[in-house]
């Protein structure tokens, strides 16, 4: 009961946090005050929440999890990948996008669209994709709260009362900080990840007599040393991972976290941090998921170590229910949990749990950008400047908060887990789609509205005809691969038990790269739709 | 254009081909060298990311923000 009793102490700083951040906000807050905190936030917690709004539940349990299953690539496929493309992204995006809003009062990416390709409508496109992306997210992190509140209770809180309490919770601090509140949030949580990294490490390695010997174990054996190269995996799987970072900017809520900083200098130390902080996070949970598979004396752990075996060796033979229920018990996303709980004393699996907590929580932001996208794309932008008054779109965008909560907790209560695992796998290649609009209307003259429509309905069509695919072909065992289509003797698109291939590349890389060609010859084809020269002024 | 290129070598660097089927050497006894590249790689972005935030440094948004 200790690691519940420490969760609950964690969700009640979290909400006095979020109150403490409604009364340092004006009596009154105007909506830049609400869904920007003003354009106030300092270097420290504009790093801390910058970085902890990047990081869902999938950096310390998923990076775990992968970990298990797939060795060491996890790192490379995810991390350093990240490391480079995010601050980079921020440094050449992420300062643009600041002083632009500074200068002109965005505050949300759609409203920049609007203005630099002077459209209306086209936007509303742009924010319904945007939106429809971002929604399985807060409903995965609704579904997260219920099932480790659970787990930490022992059972004792049922999945819907977790859901509940945690839906509750971030809901209100959202609803009353707005985004000072869910920045200060952010801000914790992620000192609370840099703690838990290192001091898990240790701890375990304690318990486990030292590294060396389990890691020379795992070569000798011929079913885990390939977990310490990356033999399994093919560099074209592996480039394609350095296409998904370019999703983080395009995320709404990381594209109005760029707008809350008080001043530029604030983007200096973020982007030389963010490798590091990336490094303190990434580095002990991959190793940690590697070194559990020789953490054999873990009964839970050696429990998935037997399932994947059995996988292996009979999978094709096995019935899909059986071999549905072996995957389940192999899954590695409480591999870091049981760990920690077979060699690390109490108090650690308590901040462990309110470590995973803050991950699971990491839907704030979402929330709050889904809520200022609404009120400022939708509500202000169709009743006109002259009746969208501040204290309306606070009003309205609190509304919302406590309405999408409510909604997503309804979703998640009945609707399976795995529809929005794949809906949320595939978001990711969806933002790097929708990359190549920000690209274009920072630094291309020439880009124009009718290129930004087709860059949007492009990145809508893709995600959804991946959707329909991975539900009508069931995944084939491990190490098998489904023709789909085949063109000239090659196959073009293939189904893998890692998801959908396109030529060997992920779908991210095409997706990517086919937007960009669009905006470029719709924008070509559009010459006479490019904005006049007031409105490229504004710009370049 | 200098500042592009390290970057453009950067991404280049990421798919280290060298070591892809290698656990071997351990580093510190107990870190496979695949690993020990990327938490390198990871650093050394860090260091370009400081040297374009000293060389190539944005400063006139700062004042076109206030215009």
């Amino acid at each position: 009961m200790i690691p519940a009793a420490v969760v609950c102490l964690y969700l009640l700083v979290v909400l006095a946090i979020g109150l403490f951040a409604r009364r340092a906000s004006a009596r009154q807050p105007d909506a830049e005050d609400f869904f920007l905190a003003g354009r106030s936030l300092g270097p420290a917690v504009f790093l801390l929440s910058l970085f902890g709004a990047n990081m869902t539940a999938f950096s310390i349990l998923g990076a775990s999890g992968h970990a298990f299953a797939n060795g060491i690539v996890t790192y490379g496929l995810m991390a350093s990948s990240s490391a480079l493309i995010i601050p980079l992204s921020l440094f050449v995006v992420g300062t643009r996008l600041w002083a632009l809003g500074k200068r002109h009062g965005f505050m949300t990416p759609v409203q920049m669209f609007r203005d630099r390709w002077e459209c209306g409508h086209i936007g509303t496109v742009i924010f319904a994709v945007q939106a429809i992306l971002l929604v399985p997210y807060i409903v995965i992190a609704v579904i997260g709260g219920g099932t480790t509140l659970r787990a930490v209770s022992g059972g004792l809180v049922p999945f819907w009362l977790g859901g509940a309490v945690v839906s509750t919770v971030v809901m209100s601090y959202v609803l009353f900080g707005g985004m000072r509140g869910t920045a200060w949030v952010n801000a914790f949580q992620t000192v609370l990840f840099l703690s838990f990294g290192a001091t898990a490490v240790a701890v375990i390695a304690a318990g486990m007599g030292g590294f060396r010997q389990a890691i020379e174990s795992m070569l000798a054996s011929a079913a885990t040393a390939p977990l310490l190269t990356r033999e399994r995996v093919s560099p074209l799987y592996f480039l394609s991972y350095t296409f998904i970072p370019l999703s983080s900017i395009a995320f709404p809520h990381i594209g109005i976290f760029c707008l809350t900083a008080r001043r530029l200098e604030h983007f200096r130390r973020t982007v030389v941090l963010y490798p590091i902080c990336m490094i303190a996070i990434w580095l002990p949970s991959v190793f940690l998921g590697v070194i559990a598979n020789r953490a054999l004396e873990v009964p839970a752990i050696s429990a998935k170590v037997e399932a994947r075996a059995t996988l292996a060796s009979q999978g094709p033979t096995l019935t899909p229910e059986r071999r549905d229920a072996l995957r389940a018990t192999a899954s590695g996303d409480d591999v870091i949990l049981a760990l920690v709980q077979g060699y690390a004393p109490l108090w650690l699996a308590a901040l462990l749990g309110a470590a995973v907590m803050a991950a699971v929580m990491a839907s704030d932001s979402q929330i709050l950008a889904l809520s200022t996208m609404f009120t400022e794309d939708v509500v202000a932008f169709y009743l006109g400047a002259a009746r969208a008054r501040d204290a309306l779109l606070v009003h309205t965008g609190r509304l919302f908060v406590a309405g999408v909560t409510a909604v997503a907790y309804a979703i998640a209560l009945v609707v399976p887990q795995s529809i929005f695992d794949i809906a949320t796998q595939y978001a990711f290649a969806g933002y790097s789609s929708l990359a190549p609009l920000l690209v274009a209307a920072l630094f291309w003259k020439g880009s124009t509205r009718w290129g930004a429509l087709a860059v949007a309905v492009w990145t809508a069509v893709a995600v959804l005809a991946i959707a329909v695919l991975q539900s009508v072909v069931p995944a084939p065992p491990p190490g098998a691969a489904v023709s789909v289509l085949t063109f000239g003797g090659v196959e073009v698109v293939t189904r893998a038990a890692a998801g959908t291939m396109v030529l060997g590349f992920l779908p991210v890389v095409p997706m990517t790269l086919i937007s960009a060609l669009l905006m470029v010859v719709v924008s070509r084809w559009t010459p006479a739709s490019r904005p006049g020269a007031a409105t490229l002024a504004r710009y370049f | 254009m200098a500042a592009a290129l390290m970057a453009a070598a950067l991404y280049a660097l990421h798919q280290d081909f060298w070591f892809w089927r290698e656990a071997r050497p351990l580093v510190f006894g107990f870190l496979p060298i695949g690993l020990f590249y990327h938490a390198a790689y990871t650093l050394a972005v860090s260091l370009l990311m400081w040297l374009l935030v000293r060389r190539h440094w944005p400063a006139h948004l700062e004042h076109a923000s206030d215009e």
